[in-house]
């Protein structure tokens, strides 16, 4: 098996899985609990908020833990907007942002929030120039993502994070396809929170992390007990936090290397394509892109066959095809970034890690090749094309 | 997700291709919901289907279920064909995913869009057969 949707989630590390184990086999005790069992727990949870406060500049005290990325962007988007709506309702975010963003502002709109999307250009990048002229007067909340997780285009934050900051408006980044794969400071850039997934680096999946700087005071996003500092209870997912923080310190300590492997691989992969497979496209931007970020359209063809005939060759991979999303339009990110529906139909993404080689990256352009041509000899389009381009000539 | 009947006609499509100078072709879909048919039928003169080939743009689905209805207008006549509705295709796969039943309604208008235009270079009426609707996707996304 070939694996080519890391972005999608991550093989857990024997590391991250062997640091876990002894929190479901021994320290099992609820971090509550007075007695030393549970305070084993309780201090592995405080070394893991030290731990993942400083891969991102942060306090510890500004890292709460959740049960994923989407709920850290329910709760990062929901609560930020309401603690602000004292002065005003109008949210800008962006049409390329994970639907845990989008929904969570669709939903605000049915409340009498107002919230403007920004395009982004071609490549997926948001232009700051327009963010600027969207600030308004009543502007309480600026999200951005990070990183695209279908084209890897990745956004300037530290400016979006400036102007936020110049004009006094809460800015929070969904950094879940970011972070642990680039470096990142919210000091620097100026951002307010952030959302993180331990699996998407190679830890647990249901586990994941806002951080809340600690200047900004949104209210609690579940209620009960008395659990990260009163703002997220329920009893805390000891081994899936321990687990996120090995994970953190293993992508710390392989980041450049990793980036660099998979960069590599990254270009060999899209040079190859473009080189070999006519009529593609290069989906987000070229270089401000995630390391191991591929993305390609292939016209003609239409995303699901191409991805049903790549897993029976045994390669994983995924598609912004309606047909693969269960709903009757494709991918909101490719239509954003200008792609005709058709050009969306047919968008490969593969996301590769520094586990991939050149071997295995080689047999899947041979499978591609073929694929690709199987499916537009299949195809009308192909057809109607190819008809035309002889009319012409 | 898929039948094993499904997947076996969409990794080893039955009459895929064109047919030069068919008695009548006929394309339904449009690109911009993810699937395009084009049936070619070969009609002889007592009307007897003799040959049925497709080409399909689209999912899994879209290509079994051109692949199946190919097949089974095959040897047919025009009004039986007629009667190959988008439930025999289904039926004849083994059942599709509910979010794919509209490729067996696609394949179905397809071989009605194909009789029709078969009908029309004919100067002939086809009892029982409408013009087909430019595209089924209108209605289903309204
Ligand atoms: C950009 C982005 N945001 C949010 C999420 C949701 O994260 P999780 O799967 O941890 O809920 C994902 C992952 O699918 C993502 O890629």
């Amino acid at each position: 098996m070939i694996y080519l949707d890391n972005a999608a989630t991550t093989r857990t590390a024997p590391e991250v899985v062997e640091a876990m184990i002894p929190f479901f086999t021994e320290m099992y005790g609820n971090p509550s609990a007075i007695y030393s069992l549970g305070s084993a727990g309780k201090k592995a949870i405080n070394e893991a908020r030290r731990t993942i406060a400083g891969a991102i500049g942060a306090k510890p005290e500004e890292i709460y833990f959740t049960a994923g990325g989407t709920e850290a962007d329910n709760w990062a988007v929901k609560a930020a907007a309401e603690s602000r709506s004292g002065k005003g309702k109008h949210i800008i975010t962006t049409k390329i942002e994970h639907h845990a963003v989008l929904h969570s502002c669709a939903y605000l709109e049915k409340s009498g929030y107002e919230v403007t999307y920004l395009d982004v250009d071609g490549d997926g990048l948001v232009d700051t120039r327009a963010l600027k002229e969207a600030v308004r007067p009543d502007t309480i909340l600026i999200s951005v993502m990070f990183a695209n997780n279908e084209i890897g285009t990745i956004e300037p934050i530290r400016e979006i994070g400036a102007i936020a900051r110049e004009h006094g408006i809460l800015f929070h980044t969904d950094a879940v396809q970011a972070f642990g794969q680039v470096p990142i400071d919210v000091e620097e850039m100026n951002i307010d929170m952030l959302s993180a997934s331990a699996h998407k680096l190679n830890g647990p999946k249901g586990t994941g992390m806002l951080y809340i700087r600690s200047d900004v005071k949104i209210r609690s996003f579940v209620h009960g007990g008395a659990q990260e500092r009163n703002r997220r209870a329920g009893t805390e997912n000891v081994p899936g936090i321990v687990g996120f923080a090995a994970a953190v310190r293993r992508a710390q300590r392989i980041m450049e290397e990793k980036a660099r492997k998979e960069r590599e691989l990254r270009d060999y992969l899209i040079g190859r394509i473009e080189r070999e497979i006519p009529y593609c496209r290069l989906n987000g931007h070229r270089e401000k892109r995630l390391p191991g970020n591929v993305n390609i359209s292939f016209c003609f063809i239409e995303g699901e066959s191409l991805l049903i005939m790549l897993d029976m060759r045994g390669v994983c991979a995924s598609s912004g095809s309606a047909c693969t999303s269960g709903s009757l339009d494709p991918s909101h990110v490719l239509l954003a970034i200008g792609l005709k529906h058709e050009e969306a139909h047919g968008s490969l993404r593969m996301t590769l890690s520094e586990e991939n080689t050149k071997e295995e990256l080689d047999q899947v352009v041979g499978h591609l090749k073929e694929i690709v041509q199987r499916l537009r000899d299949m195809s009308p389009l192909y057809e109607d094309f190819m008809k035309s381009r002889r009319d012409r000539t | 997700m898929y039948s094993e009947k499904v997947m076996d006609h969409f990794q080893n499509p039955r009459n895929m291709g064109e047919i030069e100078d068919a008695s009548g072709v006929g394309t339904v879909g449009n690109a911009k919901c993810g699937d395009i048919m084009r049936i070619f039928l070969d009609i002889d003169e007592d009307g007897i289907i003799r040959e049925a080939r497709f080409k399909t743009f689209g999912c899994g689905a879209a290509v079994a279920t051109s692949s199946m209805a190919t097949e089974l207008v095959k040897g047919k006549t025009v009004q039986e064909a007629l009667q190959v509705t988008n439930k025999a295709v289904m039926e004849a796969l083994d059942g599709l995913p509910p979010a794919k039943v509209h490729c067996s309604l696609l394949a179905e208008e397809a071989i009605h869009a194909a009789l029709w235009d078969y009908a029309q270079k004919q100067g002939i009426a086809i009892q029982g057969l409408e013009k087909p609707k430019a595209d089924i996707h209108d209605e289903d996304s309204e």
